[in-house]
């Protein structure tokens, strides 16, 4: 789960980052109130959870109280890049003199965290990233070791930043692998990471991405998924615990392994047709589960065609057989389901579905075929 | 054949759930020594004849296992695989799937610092399976047929089982099937695989199945090109994959340009691999290169 700024910054400034001053507001005068406590001028802040916000509008200074709420109109209730807003950030405006770039995330090529710090921060760093790789300074870091001292030191060092402002770097990013680790994220990012005027170094925004695997042992994240801003689909699959992405096609699409359902998505696609969605029930998913799966890609109204590709393994194609005839009991699908099913009990399944045959509930033998024959009924390209 | 055969002996940790017995059960019947199982405070117990021990250690000192198959919840997943190590088998293979990434790495360091001989397969895999001889994990072994010649390693389970399945309907055995697991920190990669296939005499060709996300495809484009001798047909899944929302630039800065399924499937082109379109075609694909084998020996 990607946080809200204003989350992250939460997160930080809890294990010591310096932040600005600010509030959370979610109707203009509250934005115009929270301005008016922080003094002017202030920071009016969309808070999605996507990048590239300050070129879409979703940043803007503001030195009077019709500048806030003009701002905070311009954003509240509308949708920034696709996503809606629904509460801005208001905090004091920083005049940074110095823009510098801090991270940690976990580096798959080497198995191990990676620190990364440049005193090319802004907007720009994956370009410095392509053109000058050099300017970011890496560090991995081994769990088992932790961050010491003066590797932090040897970082900041290497990263070229003001020498002046070397102890308060090192001690931000000694906090930043804290949060990173105990507060079992994927992401830990501050671009920019400023150093003001007055010499402070503070994080002008923050990007931090949670291990939704790590969520058992963090029962406080319950407050920052409730205000996760998804759209009804994904809000519906998310309560039933599946692992869906919404997309704009007509097939929908149900399967069991990241792996097979990108690969669904793949053959539907050149088969001529479009994916209403990803949707994983993962392994050794039961009846229960892929019926509420039938359920969630039942409720989009773009879905011609629901296409259910089981090979299992874990899973067994006996019950993802029962969940869909129960399925077809309880919930009035609008959409035919094509099933494909093959592996772990998958004649025991067939079985089961062909009791229930029917011009809603079609059987192909292939991943191909039942493509195809998807596809067809979606009113796609057939063949 | 690589990694496992007739004569591996496995301790189940978790034999006692739904799962671990499930499959445990089914391991065994396919002719796998199941000789153990372990969950704590269920010492004593047996599941069908296969005794249960509160440790891995206990067990392995009672049966001789040496392989550990782990069907162990996320929470205490990562704490099963350094157990397993620590008691001294040389093979782990970790089904869970949901393990926590903090957790992974540091297991996946611990292994590399403390117990560098042991091969760790997984998490979030299906097992691994040489037909004829054993089978550990949950692949359905009625798709797999013994005799090879070929060998294959995927990071998608399903996807896995669509090639066994492919292969065997067009009566191509397979030596040994490894799925390493979709998760960010596998123990053993594509690279580890590869080079005990082309190790293997038995094994005279490879299919490769992987996916978007991270660089193990354009590791293993390398390794073939430079070291490789044996064919390599591969399908690399995610060509039209939802992005996702992504949020930072940390991820686009450590990848550059690796990581979606265009690159990867370029990089394998490169190294000489037969890269198909659909997953459906990797058997047609081997079929004909296995045609066009030299006669063994």
């Amino acid at each position: 789960m990607d946080l809200l700024e204003y989350q992250g910054k939460q997160l930080l400034a809890a294990h010591g980052v310096a932040v600005p001053r600010g509030a959370v507001a979610d109707t203009v005068e509250a934005a115009v109130a929270r301005a008016t406590e922080i003094g002017y001028p202030v920071v009016v802040k969309a808070q999605v959870q996507v990048g590239g916000r300050g070129k879409a509008g979703g940043i803007k200074v503001a030195t009077t109280d019709e500048e806030v709420r003009t701002s905070a109109q311009s954003m509240l209730h509308r949708p920034l890049k696709g996503h809606l807003v629904r509460r801005v950030w208001v905090e004091e405006a920083s005049a940074p003199a110095r823009e510098y770039y801090a991270s940690i995330t976990f580096d798959r090529s080497a198995k191990l965290h990676l620190a990364m710090l440049s005193a090319r921060g802004g907007i720009d760093i994956e370009e410095v990233a392509a053109d000058d790789p050099d300017a970011i300074a890496r560090l991995h870091i081994d769990p088992l070791d932790g961050l010491s001292p003066a590797a932090v030191r040897d970082l900041v060092q290497r990263a070229r930043l003001d020498p002046e402002v070397t102890d308060e770097v090192s001690a931000i990013m000694l906090a930043l692998w804290v949060a990173y680790r105990d507060g079992d994220t994927e992401l830990v990012e501050v671009n920019p990471l400023a150093v003001t005027a007055e010499g402070r170094v503070v994080a002008l925004d923050a990007k931090v991405t949670l291990d939704d695997s790590a969520a058992f042992r963090h029962p406080d994240w319950d407050g920052w998924r409730a205000d996760e801003v998804l759209d009804e689909r994904e809000r519906r699959a998310r309560d039933k615990g599946l692992n869906y992405i919404g997309l704009a096609g007509t097939v929908g699409i149900i399967g069991n392994g990241a792996g097979l359902v990108m690969s669904t998505l793949d053959v539907v696609n050149e088969v001529g047709g479009t994916a209403a969605n990803f949707l994983d029930i993962g392994g050794g998913a039961g009846a229960d589960v892929v019926a509420a799966a039938l359920d969630v890609v039942n409720s989009d109204q773009n879905v011609r065609a629901i296409l259910v590709n089981i090979f299992g393994g874990i899973t067994r194609g006996d019950l993802v057989a029962q969940g869909i005839v129960e399925a077809l009991e309880r919930v009035e699908l609008h959409s035919p389901i094509v099933v494909r099913l093959d592996g772990t009990n998958a004649e025991e399944g067939r079985a089961i579905l062909a009791g229930h045959a029917s011009e809603r509930l079609l059987s192909e033998p292939t991943m191909l075929a039942a493509a195809r024959r998807a596809v067809a009924v979606a009113g796609g390209a057939a063949t | 054949m690589i990694l496992l055969d007739e004569h591996t002996r496995v301790v189940v940790q978790g034999l006692t759930g739904s799962q671990g017995r499930f499959h445990g059960l089914r391991n065994r019947a396919y002719g796998t020594q199941v000789v153990a199982g372990v969950t704590p405070g269920k010492g004593g117990a047996d599941v069908e004849g296969i005794p249960v021990f509160d440790t891995v250690a206990a067990a392995v000192a009672e049966t001789g296992a040496d392989a550990s198959l782990i069907f162990v919840p996320p929470r205490g997943a990562a704490g099963a695989v350094v157990e397993a190590a620590d008691a001294g088998v040389s093979l782990i293979v970790c089904i869970t799937e949901g393990i926590p990434l903090h957790d992974e790495v540091r297991v996946n360091s611990y292994l590399r610092r403390t117990h560098p001989d042991v091969t760790m397969i997984g998490p979030n895999c299906p097992g691994i399976i040489s037909p004829g001889r054993a089978n550990i994990g949950i692949t359905p072994v009625e798709i797999a047929q013994a005799g090879g010649p070929v060998g294959v390693v995927s990071r998608s389970g399903t996807l896995t089982y669509q090639a066994l399945f492919e292969l065997t309907r067009l009566g191509i055995g397979q030596t040994t099937c490894v799925g390493i697991g979709g998760d960010p920190v596998p123990g053993t990669g594509f690279v580890g695989c590869l080079r005990r296939f082309q190790a293997d005499p038995e094994t005279r060709a490879v299919i490769l199945i992987g996916e978007i996300g991270g660089s193990d495809e354009e590791e293993a484009a390398d390794f073939i090109a430079g070291e490789m001798t044996k064919p390599v047909v591969a399908y690399v899944a995610g060509v039209t994959a939802p992005t996702g929302r992504r949020m930072g630039h940390a991820g686009a800065i450590v990848s550059g340009r690796a990581g979606g399924a265009r690159s990867k499937i370029e990089a394998l082109r490169r190294a000489g691999v037969e890269v198909v379109e659909t997953p459906t075609e990797v058997g047609d694909r081997m079929a004909q290169v296995v045609a066009d084998l030299p006669p063994a020996g």
